[in-house]
């Protein structure tokens, strides 16, 4: 041993920290600069998202998964209605799944705008790109407010449906958000693309191969960056999504640059989709609930039959399923969350050894989680 | 509020002010939030600083990593349990003056949550609240609405009475355990995992009465105990059962409440 012998260094990264993305603590061994081992620490938002569940009736636990992910209420909402329906039986008619698939793609927008926001924010450039995420994200929540009342807490679905049709003032706002729509993706894009500091940051970082990415049982934008074509809208679809033309981009080298990409090529599907919906729209039959459902009263006595359902939608952060188990209450007996921002976390050790200090927080930005989810 | 003399003088180019309106003006204009969110609500938080509605305007778009170098504490979300020792420790290192806004349901008392085993119950109930921003989350202009009232509150303010000037020593807040009954302070558990808590005297009513001994029934209030002076120095508004902000409209006025 030198005379100049070096120790590891304990860093403890949150949980009150502007780049955790909530509260979240890592604990960082470092040598030098580099991290040789990270550990993440959950359950400072822990919130009793389950126990409550299943203290209350179904429909009321609709208002609390929008509290899952409070980015997108409005997928988070779509999978526990399905769950639901799936375990009572219930129809959705044509026009409610329009409305949902509307709703879950504008989500999937403004998850993503944002999400790259905050990620370059995370990389230095303190709220600038951000503030490009957070217009777009503000006109779409103004179409949320005027469909649902709320901006982010949307309560939207209902067993059967929606819980209202859209308004008469929602589709010429709807168009002219479309029409700004592709400036903004160019616009943004062209942010980051030809942004040297941002290849430079993000390329080769935080590369998650793709083996190692199927062993973790990662989903969303993080998967589908390393490489695997996987999207729960392909692979069982829910819904209207079969109908519907689209492409799962995918990334080839796993890093971080390749998920900002895949969530860029997304947000263009994404709108793919909306237009495709919009065609669609004015012709779908069916209201926007179903008529034996559209009653208040019958979603708050609702009793499913005893027995179990799992369903899943593709949220924008990956795989969001809801596990249901009925004893012919009207309270659920099991109710469990498979949330993807808490499974695409638990890579983050791996994706991160060998890295600088200063990557760890874009690592964190590119697999985008949002901690009421991952500690619910 | 400008006299005679002062317009006078201020038609022939001099301007007249108090120290006090003049530190008042500088503090207001300038507060720093520190950068905290904790839940859903530190979304509509960063929203408010986006360009829409655009906390700059109020000069508060400041947000600061460091609790040493904020002047006011945001708490945008729900506190669990776990985290409520760290939200203590955190404003206790912010230097005086500072103030709280307890922003939304979940920090003014538990909102959604409160029946869950593992969400406190109010931030309240550990550290003294300037100014509640109802909503669940509260849209961007309400929490903006709560920033201005907290400006008409430093406003109200005055040099020579304010605490932070005087002789008497500065003490941190008593920082909570989390035992296995909820939080502690002091081995007084103050947040059961289940029930109620009690209640702090921070804000509670009764407190007054209670340290006065003038309660018919003190067993049925069931106070916890934090430092005296501390809640004394902390509660002087409420415990004259002065809502602060019309405290501070009334002093605005000319009235006098200290
Ligand atoms: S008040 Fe509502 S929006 Fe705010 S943190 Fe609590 S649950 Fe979330």
């Amino acid at each position: 041993m030198s005379a100049h012998e070096s120790h590891l260094l304990q860093v403890n990264i949150g949980p009150q920290h502007p780049s955790t993305h909530g509260v979240f603590r890592m604990e960082v061994t470092l040598d030098g600069e580099t991290v040789v081992a990270l550990r993440p620490v959950f359950g400072y938002l822990h919130r009793n998202h389950e126990q409550l569940a299943e203290a209350s009736s179904y429909i009321q636990t609709m208002p609390y998964t929008d509290r899952l992910d409070y980015f997108n209420s409005m997928t988070s909402n779509y999978g526990y209605a399905l769950a639901v329906e799936r375990l009572a039986g219930i129809d959705v008619p044509q026009r409610a799944n329009y409305i949902r698939a509307l709703m879950s793609e504008l989500t999937r927008i403004l998850n993503h705008a944002t999400a790259i926001g905050f990620m370059i924010n995370d990389m230095g450039a303190w709220h600038t790109a951000l503030q490009f995420g957070m217009r777009e994200r503000e006109k779409i929540l103004d179409l949320f407010e005027m469909a649902s009342g709320a901006r982010m807490m949307c309560n939207y679905f209902r067993f059967g449906g929606v819980v209202r049709d859209l308004p008469p003032e929602f589709l010429p706002y709807f168009d002219q958000l479309m029409r700004g729509l592709p400036a903004f993706f160019d616009e943004f894009e062209r942010l980051l693309r030809d942004n040297e500091i941002i290849v430079a940051r993000s390329s080769g970082i935080g590369i998650l191969p793709r083996e190692v990415a199927a062993g973790y049982s990662v989903t969303g934008p993080v998967l589908r960056g390393s490489g695997i074509p996987y999207d729960i809208r392909r692979a069982e679809p829910y819904g209207i999504y079969g109908e519907l033309a689209f492409d799962i981009p995918v990334g080839s080298v796993g890093d971080v640059y390749d998920r900002t990409l895949v969530r860029f090529a997304e947000m263009r599907q994404s709108y793919r989709m909306l237009q495709q919906i919009r065609e669609r729209l004015p012709d779908t039959i069916g209201g926007h609930i179903n008529p034996a459902m559209a009653n208040f009263g019958k979603q708050k006595a609702l009793r499913p039959p005893a027995g179990e359902a799992y369903a899943r939608v593709e949220s924008p952060k990956g795989e969001l399923g809801f596990y249901l188990v009925s004893d012919g209450s009207t309270r659920p007996y099991r109710y469990k969350v498979r949330a993807p921002s808490f499974i695409n976390l638990t890579p983050l050790g791996a994706m991160c050894r060998g890295h600088l200090l200063a990557d760890v927080v874009v690592i964190l930005g590119s697999i985008d989680i949002v901690m009421g989810e991952v500690d619910r | 509020m400008a006299t005679e003399p002062q317009l006078a003088a201020e038609r022939h180019g001099v301007f007249l002010t108090t120290v006090t309106r003049l530190y008042n003006w500088g503090r207001r204009s300038s507060v720093y939030p520190l950068s905290f969110g904790l839940a859903c609500c530190a979304i509509e938080m960063m929203a408010t600083g986006m360009a829409r509605v655009d906390l700059a305007r109020f000069g508060a778009e400041m947000f600061r990593a460091s609790p040493r170098q904020a002047d006011l504490m945001i708490v945008a979300g729900t506190v669990t349990k776990k985290m409520a020792p760290q939200v203590v420790r955190l404003y206790n290192q912010m230097p005086e003056p500072r103030y709280v806004i307890s922003m939304g349901a979940c920090a003014t008392s538990g909102g959604p949550f409160r029946d869950g085993y593992n969400v406190l119950r109010g931030i309240d109930l550990l550290i003294p609240v300037d100014v509640y921003v109802p909503g669940c989350p509260p849209r961007p202009e309400a929490l903006l609405h709560g920033l201005m009232t907290l400006q008409a509150q430093i406003d109200a303010q005055r040099l020579d009475a304010v605490r932070w000037y005087s002789d008497r020593e500065a003490r941190d807040h008593p920082v909570p355990t989390l035992g296995q009954h909820g939080l502690a302070i002091d081995g007084q558990t103050i947040d059961p995992i289940g029930g109620l808590p009690l209640l702090s005297p921070l804000t509670s009513p009764h407190a007054e009465a209670h340290r006065s001994g003038q309660l018919e029934h003190p067993q049925e209030i069931r106070l916890f105990p934090i430092m005296d002076d501390l809640v004394e120095r902390e509660t002087p508004w409420r415990a004259r059962g002065v809502a602060r902000e019309i405290a501070a409209d009334d002093l605005k006025r000319g009235g006098n409440h200290e």
